[in-house]
């Protein structure tokens, strides 16, 4: 049985590897939690890549991950205690 | 791009992607066009590997060829790139020569049910026990955007400037029609219920076929200024509806039309082997030894 108040909301946070991502869009678009947005830099081949826009939001599902053709992003439950 | 800039953007710097595992890193990144649908159908892959927990050593992977055929080539498991339309050929002497391995057949749709039409309702025809994952994109990527047998009436390609008028294949229909016994489509906007199915085709016994519609924004959207992959996403998005058990005859596509997904088949016969086994025990009581069971 958990202790935890009733009301805790599940909180996450992603990984990116800006050098690989192609700038598809896939995760900030169907982020359900709109979470992410594209970054103001480019990686080396010139592509826009995925940031945490809202961390507070982000609740570590993973479907920016499942989504990614290009294996550049994934998302994951932060653990009790852990910051973002 | 420092650690801190990407920290600084909210952004941890870890690299443990869970499915790296499952795929070759030294050949990645790999050669499909930003938004080609092709990379997620292979996350999807790596996790039902992940998740039906086999031993990659249990696994082999056969594609023929086209932008889906070097999927095999990024997968980290024992894998075959066949002659173009010869994946499911390859695959089944490989399961035969050692039927403990589980074979996927990984390819596009003009790799599949063109170059390779007859091998495939072969297959179904004879349970042959393999997993066929077939990426439909409609359309031959690596040559250029020519007429595949999956193009829906009225698309746009290289070799039909003014529209295909040509009828399409029905591929969930043309499966469960020879025999298939697990027939599923999905597409990459359900990504978590295409990575179920592949996980449901890694399980079952016999001939599984399973759909999966993806963009290939560099021609076939382009040709028909249908926009970037997200905008093929949103269409998928907007236009599917989920039918398990669907009848397949009615689960054809049109062009930019209502999607049908779902598991529509999901029945057990004897695999091909079986078969064999069976039929041959019967016909010399006591003298045959039945192979590979
Ligand atoms: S883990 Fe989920 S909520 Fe967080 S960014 Fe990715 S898709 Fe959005
Ligand atoms: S889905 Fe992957 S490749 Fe596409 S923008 Fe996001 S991180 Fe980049
Ligand atoms: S040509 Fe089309 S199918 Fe081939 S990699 Fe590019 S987007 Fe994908």
């Amino acid at each position: 049985m958990s202790d935890k108040p009733a009301t805790a909301k599940v909180k996450g946070t992603v990984s990116v590897k800006p050098e690989v991502c192609k700038g598809c869009a896939y995760c900030i678009e169907f982020c359900p939690t709109k979470s992410l947005e594209f970054s103001q830099s480019f990686n080396r081949k010139g592509y826009h890549y995925p940031v945490l826009a809202r961390p507070e939001t982000c609740t570590g599902c993973d479907l920016c991950g499942v989504h990614c053709p290009d294996f550049a992003i994934f998302g994951r439950r932060l653990k009790p205690g852990e910051k973002a | 791009m420092s650690q801190e800039a990407l920290e600084g953007a909210g952004c941890a710097v870890e690299s443990d992607n869970p499915v790296l595992p499952f795929l070759r890193q030294d050949r990645l990144p790999h050669i499909w066009c930003p938004g080609c649908g092709i990379g997620t159908t292979v996350n999807c892959f790596a996790r039902a590997l992940q998740d039906s927990g086999m031993k990659l050593d249990d696994v082999a992977i056969v594609s023929g060829i086209g932008c889906t055929g070097r999927v095999a080539g990024y997968m980290n498991l024992d894998s075959f790139h066949t002659t173009h339309g010869r994946a499911i050929p390859f695959a089944t002497g490989l399961k035969l020569a050692n039927p403990k391995l589980k074979v996927v057949v990984y390819s596009g749709d003009g790799d599949l049910s063109a170059i390779g039409g007859n091998h495939f309702i072969h297959a179904a025809r004879r349970n042959m026990d393999l997993m066929v994952v077939c990426v439909t994109n409609h359309t031959y990527g690596m040559t250029g955007g020519q007429t595949a047998p999956t193009t829906p009436q009225g698309a746009t390609q290289t070799t039909m400037p003014y529209g295909n008028f040509e009828n399409p294949f029905n591929l969930p229909f043309l499966a469960d029609a020879c025999g298939a016994v697990y027939v599923a489509r999905w597409t990459v906007y359900h990504v978590r219920h295409l990575a179920r199915a592949m996980k449901e085709g890694l399980a079952k016994k016999g001939f599984s076929f399973i759909e999966a519609l993806a963009p290939c924004p560099t021609l076939y959207s382009r040709r028909n200024k249908l926009g970037d992959g997200v905008e093929q996403l949103k269409y998928y998005k907007a236009k599917s509806t989920i039918k398990n058990g669907a009848d397949t005859k009615d689960v054809g596509l049109t062009f930019q039309g209502d999607i049908i997904v779902g598991k529509f088949v999901d029945r057990e016969r004897p695999t091909w082997l079986d078969s064999m086994n069976g039929h041959l025990t019967k016909v010399f009581p006591g003298k045959f030894t039945p192979y590979g069971s």
